[in-house]
């Protein structure tokens, strides 16, 4: 990708920043400028809003034939999660066995690198998802530092 | 006073665990383990490097004292593994924590210190009323090549501190530094893995510099160990900075809280934030803090502490014990995938 | 408005055609199909070019020109159009055609697609595919277009228990159809236990769910049926068009298990024409995997929402069941080249309908419908034709 074309929506990436319809009061990510469901009247009425990255699963997969950019990942979970505030986005949901997200799981965004142009390209960041609170915990012995001669 | 506003930290969660690297080079997995006094390190995952860590880690620390990007004048992010050689992080990290456009910014290295020395540039805005706030970020994602002893200790890790002079819920009594010229560990341009002098990093470097910055603090404050609910070292594995803190007359119950090393491995600049924040998620007002950072090539910041009853004020919930033992548990195979380990070859 | 009907058809063998460039299909298909016309390349008035990715795949645009050129109608500076709907081009190549005859502009159109899957590597004919989904929002966020269709699957089979075997079943039964097309990429049969136990993709979804990513080329010859029985004895009727629109991106859908737009244009097509679900003989449907051959057949009203998996099962799409679809293969087992699918859809339907489909042919063919669509449904255009 162009660096432009990814720089142009860095705060749509960075810090999920989308629009609020003062008209019909939905939200919408990514931005818009014009509410398809308010028509014409929409425009000069949509704001700035920025979504409080929490949400839930609707749908998800675990895909093995990874998309190009994703191979390091395989297999990795791909899900369309919807924002507490309505709108869906697809996303990975990341930092989790991929077979475990079902949907109705709660969700919470992190900020991760989402690729890069090529090894000497720019890189790109942006906002995935993690599973609220129910992440695995297969904690082994702790090393227990008292005991070790110094 | 001049001090912490809030901290944040970030870990991980995958992690490998020192017998499993020691199985791929024959070597025994529970020696290195009792010799380094490390059983386990975190690894960052393939979207995880030191942009994303410095990103979580600060909007902790902003979520928590509730700030938002127009109260940050300065971000000086400190690390050895800044993923452009060119480019800053700090202003990736300013973005996204939408601080921009009204700060300055800029990326520091010395070696594991590079986020303490940060922390003092900060004070001195900060001391100077040049801005409100200052965002100090120490983090790293380093790598031992494949087979040294730095593999069973190289980590992933990091944490801010928002320095300024208003609702703090720590004040920095005092700072000093020590620094030299010892060349005991180093990466060239261009070189993917650094190197190392072995045993040259111990006596001579980390041990010297550790242990006379932390004398000349308590020198400077007029304290001595007893006066310290805790103390927190660089800790590159999980012995050095027991011995070190024993040297400077401290006690297990000062410093287990944060040595983290044992579980998640040397986080680099990162170590001695990690290690801070780990004490302010449990420490009370009145509570004493001596914190010494160490830097190879080299030097140390040592900073004395005083916890404030702010503290009591903030939401402490997500805690770096959290983090540490959160574990995603992975093979060497995918710790080498991970890390740019494997050579893909020329397929594109 | 003026009646259109098929005259001439041309098709090549979907597949992996090393030895052939894209303007060479074209021109074999052009071709083959003005000489099942009767016409000559001087009774052309206007040719239509169905095709997605010759950017991304051969870095040459302008297909249009260069399709006409090599057909040889430069000289004779025949106007070409090229259409690009993903992997609904074919389909709606034949509607703008279908319409600008119609409407009375021109008498005879060439409609011509082709796409070459095979000149980059697998990863990058699966990311041109993918180019028909949402780029920046679903590619790019690491989604497959199989994993779009995953989740698709994923919510119909939790909202209507659709199962494993049903979705093996719609494979099943297109190999078992293939197996009687000479043209068909894959002129085998497979069992449902292979494809259930086939290499998983993106789950639910297996390797023996999706279609394959195919070279080939499809063309019809359309006359305004006023002339048309001039050059032909057998002209196969549009008697039906309708196209529809989505949101381009899947997860801004209401109901990720259904796919609006299909029936939406289906309701278009039936209306042009007066027409309804049970008066259609047989059914191409877009199966561009599994579960999109259930919704689509759900969409069109053949099965109530819910039902068109278990009564796929039961036989009912089956050569010979209550309403056989995908005869040709469909795009499982025919192939899949997206900018000519959507004309190898309508080639299958005129081939029943003139009754020359050979092992395959259903019997008493009188109308057929063609279903074709892009992306996860963003576009969609159905055709219904009738025979004589």
């Amino acid at each position: 990708m162009s660096v432009p074309r990814f720089w142009r929506e860095l705060d749509t990436r960075y810090n999920l920043i989308g629009s609020y319809c003062k008209i019909t009061k939905t939200y919408h990510y990514p931005r818009r400028s014009f509410n398809p469901e308010a028509g014409r009247e929409s425009i000069g009425s949509m704001e700035d809003y920025q979504f409080k990255g929490t949400g839930e699963v609707v749908s998800s997969t675990v895909v093995h034939q990874a998309q190009t950019g994703y191979e390091m990942f395989g297999p990795y979970c791909i899900a369309i999660i919807e924002l507490d505030e309505g709108p869906k986005i697809t996303t990975q949901i990341v930092d989790c066995e991929p077979e475990i997200v079902k949907p109705g799981m709660k969700v919470k965004s992190v900020f991760r690198k989402l690729g890069e142009d090529s090894e000497s390209g720019i890189l790109h960041y942006g906002t995935k998802f993690i599973l609220d609170e129910s992440l695995e915990t297969t904690n082994d012995e702790d090393g227990n530092i008292t005991d070790i001669e110094v | 006073m001049n001090g912490i506003v809030s901290y944040g930290a970030y870990v991980p969660t995958h992690k490998i665990e020192t017998g499993e690297i020691a199985s791929v080079w024959g070597a025994d997995g529970s020696a290195w383990a009792k010799n380094l006094n490390v059983y386990s390190k975190s690894v960052p995952g393939p979207d995880e490097d030191v942009i994303t860590i410095a990103v979580e880690a600060t909007r902790q620390a902003m979520k928590r004292a509730k700030l938002n990007g127009d109260h940050i004048g300065a971000i000086y992010t400190g690390s050895e593994s800044h993923p452009y050689a060119v480019k800053p992080t700090s202003t990736i990290v300013a973005e996204a924590i939408g601080a921009t456009p009204n700060l300055t910014a800029a990326d520091f290295e010395f070696a594991c210190k590079a986020g303490t020395a940060a922390i003092q540039t900060c004070l001195g805005m900060v001391g100077d009323n040049q801005i409100e706030n200052g965002i100090a970020i120490g983090v790293d994602t380093s790598q031992g090549a494949p087979g040294d002893a730095l593999e069973y200790s190289a980590s992933a890790g990091g944490g801010a501190l928002v320095i300024g002079n208003k609702n703090i819920i720590a004040t920095i009594n005092h700072t000093t530094s020590y620094t030299t010229d010892t060349p005991d560990f180093w990466r060239r341009e261009g070189q993917k893995y650094p190197r190392h002098g072995g045993r040259f990093t111990g006596k001579p470097a980390f041990f010297k510099h550790v242990v006379s910055c932390g004398m000349m603090m308590m020198q400077k404050a007029g304290t001595e160990a007893k006066d310290y609910d805790y103390v927190v070292t660089h800790q590159p594995n999980g012995k050095f900075p027991i011995r070190a803190a024993k040297t400077l007359g401290f006690t297990n119950e000062q410093f287990e809280t944060g040595l983290l090393t044992p579980r998640i491995g040397n986080t680099y600049s990162g170590a001695v934030f990690l290690g801070l924040s780990a004490i302010l998620d449990i420490a009370k007002p009145g509570d004493r803090i001596l914190a010494v950072a160490y830097g190879s090539g080299a030097g140390s910041d040592a900073f004395d502490i005083t916890v404030t009853d702010e503290i009591d004020k903030m939401d402490r919930s997500e805690t770096v014990e959290n983090m540490v033992s959160r574990m995603k548990i992975i093979n060497y195979a995918t710790y080498a995938k991970y890390r740019g380990k494997l050579n893909m070859g020329a397929t594109k | 408005m003026r009646e259109v009907s098929i005259i001439g058809v041309g098709i090549t063998k979907f597949g992996e055609l090393w030895d052939k460039s894209l303007r060479q299909l074209g021109l074999e298909t052009g071709l083959a199909a003005i000489k099942d016309a009767g016409i000559t390349s001087k009774d052309i008035d206007a040719l239509y070019i169905g095709n997605m990715a010759a950017g991304s795949t051969l870095q040459q645009e302008h297909v249009s020109a260069l399709m006409a050129d090599y057909c040889g109608l430069a000289a004779q500076n025949v106007p070409a159009t090229r259409v690009e709907a993903a992997s609904a081009s074919g389909g709606l190549a034949i509607r703008q055609a279908y319409m600008a005859i119609a409407g009375g502009f021109i008498d005879i159109a060439v409609v011509g697609g082709a796409e070459k899957m095979t000149d980059v590597s697998d990863s990058e004919s699966s990311y041109t595919v993918s180019m028909g989904s949402d780029e920046q929002w679903e590619s790019k966020a690491g989604a497959t277009f199989a994993s779009l269709h995953a989740m698709i699957a994923q919510s119909h089979m939790q909202e209507y228990g659709t199962t494993r075997e049903q979705m093996s079943a719609v494979s099943e039964k297109n190999h078992y159809h293939a197996s009687m097309n000479p043209m068909a990429q894959f002129p085998f049969a497979i069992s449902a236990e292979a494809v259930s136990n086939s290499g998983m993709v993106s789950s639910p979804l297996r390797m023996l769910d999706c279609a394959p990513n195919s070279d080939g080329a499809a063309a019809v010859v359309l006359c305004a049926t006023e002339r048309a029985k001039k050059y032909k004895k057998k002209a196969v009727k549009i008697i039906g068009s309708g196209q529809a629109s989505d949101t381009l991106s899947l997860h801004h859908r209401k109901h990720l298990n259904q796919m609006p737009a299909i029936k939406i244009a289906a309701k278009r097509a039936f209306k042009s024409c007066g027409k309804k679900a049970t008066d259609l003989d047989l059914i191409e449907i877009h199966d561009n995997f599994t579960i999109s051959e259930i919704i689509a057949l759900e969409e069109i009203g053949i099965f109530k929402r819910g039902k068109a998996a278990s009564n796929i099962l039961k036989g009912e799409t089956k050569l010979g069941g209550k309403i056989p679809t995908n005869t040709s293969g469909g795009l499982k087992a025919r192939g899949h080249a997206p900018g000519a699918t959507g004309i190898a859809q309508i080639i299958e339907l005129v081939q029943q309908l003139r009754g020359e489909a050979g092992e395959r042919q259903v019997k008493g063919a009188k109308i057929g419908m063609a279903e074709n669509h892009g992306g996860t449904a963003a576009t969609a255009v159905v055709h219904i034709l009738e025979g004589e």
